[in-house]
């Protein structure tokens, strides 16, 4: 089957891409883009290290086909810093020490930041609910947890 | 694997005539499928650009909600959530924050699980499901869609556009629970969604009861009219429910509960729902 030609807007640039149809965002993402910040872990949405946000909405990118980016708005791990400066989240991961291997780390920074654009104060509860679909394996979720309720503290003081 | 996103509902149903097409709402289940081989389709007729099949709409006499809405659109509707409670918690029970980001109604109820968390809601709620064709329209309850685990009554070349539910009558509620082994994000052992209303006197006048996960089909409690209409909502009736909801399953034995298990849970759901949507019609 002929490759699709797909138009879509990832962290703010225009980007063009060839796929097959059964690519999934995610393998585009990283086999036909070079963006390998999104991680495989399972590749059946139950993970969540694959976490991205399309028009605004956090989903995993294994379960998006490539073809269906088209015109569609697509924010990865890519965009979080500006340049060399570090997202307050992925700051305070690295203070906090909320990380051990960094494969689940991408996708819990995007689900995080998701969280905290529409819930400034989000109580422990709804941090562990939210991102209750990404999954840890080494560090555990007490400093990750830690760590998106310290930098939601901070953004409110300094509001 | 060829894939299509046409614009019109009449070129969907086309797409989806031929043979080894499959429908594609929020991918959940289907992408799964495609990645285990569960599904080998030669074309994906994503159905997202269909008009009104992506919206939340209050028109006339009743909701609509179109069949590829992202369960978190739906439950962050608040006018709607609180028409339907019942019909919200069951939706937002699919699955982690990502699932719901993509995860439809009419993808929960044509991937034909009996496990389905919403499909009980929706049949408490006397929901329908507007189906389009090559023919055109047709409007059937959502009960009458799955026909056995994985399985659904639409012909070839139909899908489902959207569901409508009534507007919530005055003192009317609705409540759906589920028992699943762990805290969240599991499989139903057992799901119950209760809707109902009561009349000026605090008696009930109308009563719908759905259980999902035991039986290969989601259940309608059968009787319910003759036995609670006009009458107090009290816990005389309410053991009758139990008993009429424990008969009423069918379950299989399996790693997540036995047969005997399962029944009983069913009336505990049962009378649980039933209290909470009882006091949402109270109040």
């Amino acid at each position: 089957m002929a490759k699709k030609h797909v138009s879509t807007t990832i962290n703010g640039d225009e980007h063009e891409f060839l796929c097959h149809p059964q690519q999934t965002l995610l393998d585009v993402l990283r086999d036909e883009l070079d963006l390998t910040g999104s991680k495989e872990g399972c590749a059946t949405g139950d993970c969540g290290a694959c976490s991205v946000l399309l028009d605004g909405r956090l989903v995993c990118s294994c379960l998006v086909l490539g073809v269906e980016a088209q015109d569609k708005n697509v924010e990865t791990i890519e965009g979080m810093s500006s340049g060399s400066d570090l997202h307050p989240l992925q700051k305070k991961f690295i203070d906090l020490a909320a990380l051990q291997c960094g494969i689940c780390t991408p996708g819990v920074l995007v689900a995080a930041k998701a969280l905290l654009a529409r819930n400034a104060n989000p109580s422990e509860e709804e941090v562990r609910f939210w991102l209750a679909g990404n999954l840890c394996r080494c560090t555990g979720y007490d400093k990750i947890v830690r760590a998106v309720m310290e930098v939601a503290a901070e953004a409110r003081n300094t509001q | 694997m060829d894939y299509v996103a046409p614009n019109s509902a009449q070129e969907v149903s086309q797409a989806l005539s031929k043979e080894g097409a499959f429908a594609l709402a929020g991918g959940t289940d289907l992408l799964v499928k495609l990645k285990t081989r569960m599904s080998v389709p030669q074309t994906v007729v994503d159905i997202k650009n269909v008009p009104r099949i992506r919206s939340i709409e209050k028109t006339g006499d009743s909701w609509w909600i179109g069949a590829a809405t992202p369960c978190a659109e739906i439950s962050e509707h608040a006018d709607f959530a609180k028409d339907w409670p019942g019909v919200v918690e069951a939706l937002s029970l699919i699955g982690s924050t990502q699932i719901q980001g993509r995860a439809s109604l009419g993808g929960n109820l044509c991937n034909a699980s009996p496990a389905a968390d919403s499909v009980p809601a929706l049949i408490a709620a006397r929901t329908t499901c507007v189906i389009s064709g090559e023919s055109g329209e047709r409007e059937v309850p959502v009960e009458s869609i799955v026909q056995s685990p994985g399985k659904t009554s639409l012909k070839q070349g139909e899908f489902i556009v959207g569901f409508r539910l009534p507007l919530s009558a005055n003192k009317s509620g609705d409540a759906y629970l589920r028992l699943i082994p762990r805290t969240e994000m599991d499989i139903a052992v057992v799901g119950a969604g209760v809707a109902l209303s009561l009349d000026t006197s605090g008696k009930i006048a109308a009563i719908r009861i759905a259980l999902g996960a035991v039986a290969p089909t989601q259940v309608v409690l059968s009787g319910l009219e003759d036995l609670c209409v006009g009458k107090e909502p009290n816990n005389d009736l309410i053991e009758k429910l139990v008993a009429i909801a424990e008969d009423a399953c069918k379950p299989i034995d399996d790693k997540r509960g036995t047969v005997e298990y399962r029944k009983t849970i069913a009336g505990v759901l049962t009378k649980r729902a039933f209290s909470i949507a009882l006091d949402r019609a109270k109040n």
